[in-house]
């Protein structure tokens, strides 16, 4: 080892100052827009074409449900301005779309369920909250119950029953698209499962559930659910005209639910299932410890999509006869004293911002869900 | 297909034996409740307003019947139904009776399993045109191009008609009503034709309504009715008799207002229909007040109509053929005696 404070270095051992980079590569909007938007003629001309589509459109859009529209007054308002959306014939049917025929003096009912789940569903779903499990247990077992007591009615607490044919509006949508992703997922998880099983009966039955739903359209067993089964079973022991959509529904979800699942499970290495084993894990723990967390996680975005999926298909069942929020709109707009050349396109501005709303919140949800479980996962 | 459903059909209703429903009239009663298909939305038949109450001309046929049954017009339970699911419904029993826009046709009383009980409303593929083109009748419609939509009996019904009138014309077809409509405004078309119960609804959604007028001649017969379950003639005749007596209660000037009055009028015809005198009660296993209720709470026939369809409603339909037998229409109630 040499002494090296006998030879001073002849290197300059600080850091030169980084020197700005050339114009062109620089960091910063200009830059972005010159490299991504104008690199070539070609380019530069496709940017300004859609740039003019994009504002063309949106002030089409604008132009339609705010500038141009009516705000207040009556049917004769909206009639005198074949321009712009009618939002008093949405305010004036907004409680129709939210509750149907739910009895007036009795919509505080609904209220409170839906706000009683609002709160249990963030409570659920927000990652830092605390005493999570409680929220789970309060919104799988009580909440069901509560809600059943409160929408349906139970005459012994003074609440009166409300047939379940006055039912409508959001209330049906959300009802639909809350059993129906309650119900998929562990269905699903129990399902994929059973097709992954080596016992031959449980395979058996579950790979024919699956396909045999799957093989069918969700409306053919709509139908078949509202239509031929009364006609087969007697009378006392038809199901109820909006718990046989709703039965379809669980049913239907779960077998796609399932090959999702699935699809998550043989992502997993064969490996980890030997390791469990071999480490002489059950087979219960091996996956609700180790397989599924992992399969579940790398599905998400498959589950969301599945769940917006599931979420636009309740419109399906105003095909029989159940007036789901869809199809509210679609019965205020046919109202005659409401008629004119503007309420259909207003209903269905407001139908379509609904739904929008309800699936771009779920999907944001899951990608802020993707973006913490991978954080964990690569930690 | 459609001979497997309707063996399917057969099958399923030897099955759950015809016992349980050839006393419709002692359900309804021990329910206390009439269970009816409606039409889910459609403008002055049947509609829920924003309170979801169902109002409508159908609607109102329903209480009546319940009026008549169980001396409350309110005691309806309203199941809205498609054009798909309604004889269905009808056929497994979940409903007690059936006030939907159906047209009574011969195949439909005699293969599925249900009768109609009579009509309410006359209706009838008619046309409608700009009121600038002066035309007035159909058989001046040479040459035009008329909007309809597509896949129904409206295209037949034209080919015949325009057919036997040896009178050139041209369709434009769209998939739905909504688009009919839109391209009749836009004037891709001379003439929009369709049943006239639609065709007024129709036109109150267009941008200039008064712009348009509906031809008066009809193209093809479309009697809507209510229908009920085959084997329960009771249960018929109270359907069939609660449409006649609000027809019989117009033609004798008997309204929701006077009812009470009318009780003792000296005509021999209002004091066997209001119940006062003869058996229009006992008969059909009903009270005796059962005209009256029906009456006082919705009104005859006249009142039911102007009230959703007609002159005091958004529609404003003409009476037509729907008008009283002595009055140019062909609204007819047998003598009650």
């Amino acid at each position: 080892m040499t002494d090296q404070s006998l030879h001073p270095p002849i290197v300059n051992v600080a850091l030169m100052p980084a020197m700005a980079p050339p114009a062109d590569v620089r960091p910063g909007p200009v830059t972005w827009i010159k490299r991504n938007l104008f690199s070539t003629p070609s380019s530069a001309a496709l940017t300004i074409c859609f740039v003019l589509l994009a504002v063309w459109l949106l002030h089409q859009f604008l132009s339609f449900a705010v500038i141009k529209a009516v705000w207040s007054g009556g049917r004769d308002a909206c009639r005198a301005n074949p321009e712009g959306a009618c939002w008093p014939f949405i305010a004036e049917k907004f409680d129709y779309l939210r509750y149907g025929a739910y009895p007036v003096s009795e919509r505080w009912r609904v209220d409170l369920t839906q706000t009683i789940g609002a709160i249990l569903i963030v409570w659920l779903l927000w990652t830092r909250a605390p005493r999570r499990k409680l929220a789970a247990m309060l919104f799988f077992v009580f909440y069901p119950v509560a809600a059943f007591v409160l929408l349906r009615g139970v005459a012994l607490l003074h609440l009166p029953v409300i047939d379940t044919t006055l039912w409508g509006g959001l209330l049906i949508t959300l009802l639909m698209s809350i059993v129906g992703i309650v119900f998929s997922l562990p269905f699903g998880v129990i399902l994929a499962l059973g097709r992954r099983s080596d016992l031959p009966m449980v395979k058996a039955v579950c790979v024919t559930f699956i396909e045999v739903v799957r093989g069918v359209p969700f409306i053919t067993v709509l139908f078949m659910a509202n239509f031929m089964m009364p006609l087969f079973v007697p009378d006392y022991l038809t199901p109820d005209r909006l718990l046989r959509p709703l039965i379809a529904i669980a049913l239907f979800s779960s077998a796609y639910m399932a090959e999702v699942v699935r699809a998550g499970l043989q992502a997993i290495p064969k490996g980890q299932y030997e390791a469990a084993k071999a480490l002489g894990i059950s087979y219960f723990d091996m996956m609700r410890l180790i397989v599924l967390p992992q399969a579940l996680t790398i599905v998400i975005p498959s589950i969301v999509s599945t769940f917006i999926g599931l979420f636009k298909d309740t419109t399906l069942v105003a095909i029989v006869g159940i007036a789901d929020f869809l199809k509210a709109v679609e019965t205020a707009r046919v109202d005659p004293n409401w008629a004119g050349p503007t309420i259909s396109s207003t209903g269905y501005l407001f139908a379509g911002l609904v739904y929008w709303a309800f699936c771009f919140g779920m999907s944001r949800y899951s990608q802020s869900m993707e973006r913490q479980l991978a954080r964990g996962h690569k930690s | 297909m459609r001979s497997t459903l309707k063996g399917l059909i057969a099958v399923a209703m030897a099955c759950t034996a015809s016992s349980a429903w050839s006393a419709t009239l002692d359900n309804v009663k021990k329910n206390g409740v009439l269970t009816c298909g409606t039409n889910s939305a459609t403008a002055g038949f049947s509609l829920p307003d924003n309170e979801g109450k169902w109002t409508g001309f159908v609607v109102d046929y329903c209480r009546a019947v319940a009026a008549a049954v169980l001396g409350d017009a309110q005691k309806v339970k309203f199941i809205p139904l498609t054009p798909k699911d309604r004889f269905t419904a009808l056929q497994s029993g979940e409903i007690d009776i059936l006030a939907h826009n159906a047209t009574w046709t011969s195949s439909r009383d005699m293969s599925l399993g249900i009768l109609f009980a009579g009509t309410y409303f006359y209706d009838g593929q008619g046309f409608m045109v700009r009121k600038a083109d002066n035309i007035t009748s159909a058989k001046g419609l040479d040459g035009a191009s008329i909007c309809v939509t597509q896949g129904t009996t409206t295209e037949l019904n034209l080919a015949d008609y325009f057919r036997s009138q040896s009178i050139k014309y041209t369709t434009v077809g769209f998939a739905d009503e909504e688009a009919v409509v839109k391209a009749y405004e836009e004037g891709r078309c001379d003439v929009l034709s369709a049943d006239t119960s639609t065709l007024n609804a129709s036109r109150l959604r267009m941008a200039k309504p008064d712009d348009s007028i509906v031809l008066p001649e009809l193209i093809s017969k479309e009697p809507l009715g209510p229908a009920v379950r085959q084997g329960d003639d009771q249960w018929f005749n109270v359907a069939k008799w609660t449409l006649y007596v609000m027809v019989a209660a117009e033609e004798f000037g008997v309204t929701s207002k006077n009812v009470d009055a009318m009780k003792s009028s000296d005509n021999p015809n209002i004091r066997r229909l209001l119940g006062v005198e003869g058996s229009i009660g006992k008969d059909i296993g009903l009270g005796d007040n059962w005209p009256v209720e029906v009456i006082k709470q919705v009104g005859n026939y006249g009142e039911v109509f102007d009230r959703n369809v007609g002159k005091d409603s958004p529609l404003k339909m003409e009476r037509g053929l729907n008008a009283l037998w002595n009055k140019g229409g062909i609204q007819y109630a047998p003598p009650i005696r």
